[in-house]
């Protein structure tokens, strides 16, 4: 793709497709009898999305050859951030009445809160470097390094959707399911490199 | 030479520049709009809207009409004065794993769900065992009007238990709700040890709020609320309120309760509501109230007066 300016902008307008349509239902009053909950739930579910599809591009590259993918990482990953503060804002409105130490509490206390907001701080440097600038001034080997917490992200996402049910549902398999696959893609490339090397420098 | 060959379409078919223009934003504004129907499609998919609603046989046409309380038993927490919880919504947010495990889809995965016939047997340490039809069962007592924030329409459990003379050594009341994954889908998967179970103290189970109840607002239970016939104790948290019930057993022991039994450190017998034992989970010291908004939680869900007798001197934090 010599110019992704206009897929970058189809991406724009469809990531905040979710947003649009959950804030019509929720003028419309079609969120359901628990319009709060179902709102903290959906951008919850986005953010996850989010987070899957900024992991599935380098896979989803090696596989099919189609290098112009990563033209769309860093807004996914963008989406992804916006979507969980959303998520963290609604909660912190609707479910902890504005109260910062209800908030502060439900982190020490609660482990499922905890892995949520991990993934959420962490995300905040990845956000914070995400500039062309900030690259070039890191360097690409340090800013690459920094942006492999994205895995923690996905792993403490994984979980906090993991405890957050009374029972564990269909959504939460699947998604844990989804990360699992995209970081065992990763550990098996990074094997079969490493395997690699070592026989190269053991053949030099 | 290839190179210098004029072109050999003639100049009069090449595109001009204008028209190659609108063409390709035009094509543009079409991937732009099928993209944006295919995201919306995928999210409606995640996040359905409710649907509409769904009506019910009135109660009247198989029980016995409903009679509402004196004003000595408003006052004994018959009825709360607070907003109602709407029809719809108590109609179409339902927790019934037996169908499903989101509060939304329940009303539709049960909406075929026969309860006719259907049969109660009351066995255990009582003098009259016996199997109750429907129709039996309803005729022991008038259905009364509870408004429990929701209306519901039955009769106290004691009345039901008086009939059957429980010996002195019940002291438990243990109830099971139907077994027919046929007919409660969720029941083949594995998410709890079905049939679900539940059980009361029997002081609890004697307790004049504590009913069966056989309607909500005058008609009869739809599926999604427990039909044909639900406990419901108004100052324990929602679980133990038992639906679609088969078997009531009067025992010495404390008998085994689903949820206590998947999650022993999350769920306990009791179960009673109080702000101020959280769940391991989460603080169970605010409230969500359908159709109103957040609200501190209150002891024993305001029937305090009522029923705080019934554990006096108990640890709370440990029975929770």
């Amino acid at each position: 793709m010599r110019d992704p300016r206009f897929a970058k902008f189809v991406l724009l307008i469809n990531g905040a497709v979710p947003l649009t349509i959950l804030a019509w239902d929720a003028y419309w009053g079609q969120l359901g009898p628990n319009p709060t909950n179902d709102a903290i739930h959906i951008t919850g579910v986005m953010a996850i999305i989010f987070i899957s599809l900024t992991l599935a591009i380098t896979p989803a590259r090696k596989i099919t050859g189609w290098n112009w993918l990563s033209h769309f990482r860093r807004m996914l990953g963008l989406f992804a951030f916006f979507y969980a503060l959303v998520h963290l804002s609604l909660y912190f409105a609707f479910q902890r009445s504005f109260s910062l130490i209800g908030v502060i509490q439900d982190t020490e206390k609660r482990p499922f809160i905890f892995f949520g907001m991990t993934a959420l701080v962490l995300m905040i440097p990845l956000v914070i470097t995400s500039t062309n600038g900030m690259i070039n001034r890191m360097g690409a080997k340090k800013w690459k390094r920094l942006h492999q917490l994205v895995y923690l992200v996905a792993i403490s996402a994984a979980i906090h959707f993991w405890m957050n049910g009374k029972v564990v549902g269909p959504g939460q398999k699947i998604f844990a399911g989804v990360v699992a696959a995209l970081l065992g893609y990763r550990i098996i490339n990074w094997q079969s490199a490493g395997t690699r090397k070592a026989r190269a420098s053991a053949g030099a | 030479m290839l190179i210098g060959k004029p072109p050999r379409v003639p100049s009069g078919e090449i595109t001009d520049e204008g028209m190659y223009l609108n063409r390709r934003s035009f094509l543009r504004a079409g991937i732009v709009a099928a993209s944006v129907a295919a995201t919306g499609w995928v999210y409606r998919k995640i996040n359905p809207t409710p649907e509409g609603s769904q009506s019910s046989v009135p109660l009247a046409d198989f029980a016995i009409p409903t009679t509402q309380p004196t004003a000595g038993q408003s006052a004994a927490g018959f009825t709360v004065d607070e907003p109602r919880t709407s029809f719809q919504d108590i109609t179409h947010y339902n927790n019934f794993y037996e169908f499903s495990t989101d509060k939304e889809s329940v009303a539709d995965a049960a909406s075929g769900f026969i309860t006719h016939p259907w049969q109660v047997s009351v066995s255990g340490l009582c003098r009259k065992p016996r199997i109750f039809d429907l129709d039996d069962l309803f005729k022991i007592a008038p259905a009364e009007e509870r408004i429990y924030r929701m209306r519901w329409d039955g009769f106290s459990l004691s009345m039901l238990l008086k009939r059957v003379e429980p010996l002195s050594d019940a002291r438990y009341v243990a109830f099971q709700t139907l077994l027919d994954p046929a007919r409660m889908p969720n029941q083949s998967s594995g998410i709890l040890d079905w049939p679900y179970v539940e059980g009361l103290r029997m002081d609890e189970a004697m307790h004049p709020l504590t009913i069966l109840a056989s309607g909500i607002y005058g008609r009869q239970l739809p599926p999604q609320d427990g039909a044909p016939v639900r406990l419901v104790v108004p100052w324990k948290y929602g679980f133990k309120g038992i639906k679609s019930i088969v078997k009531i057993d009067l025992r010495a022991q404390q008998p085994p309760t689903t949820w206590s039994a998947a999650a022993p450190d999350e769920y306990g017998f009791y179960a009673s509501v109080n702000p101020s034992v959280d769940h391991p989970r989460w603080s169970q010291a605010t409230e969500q109230r359908i159709g109103v908004g957040r609200r501190d939680t209150l002891m024993f869900n305001g029937y305090a007066e009522e029923v705080a007798p019934l554990y006096a001197g108990m640890d709370l934090r440990a029975n929770f």
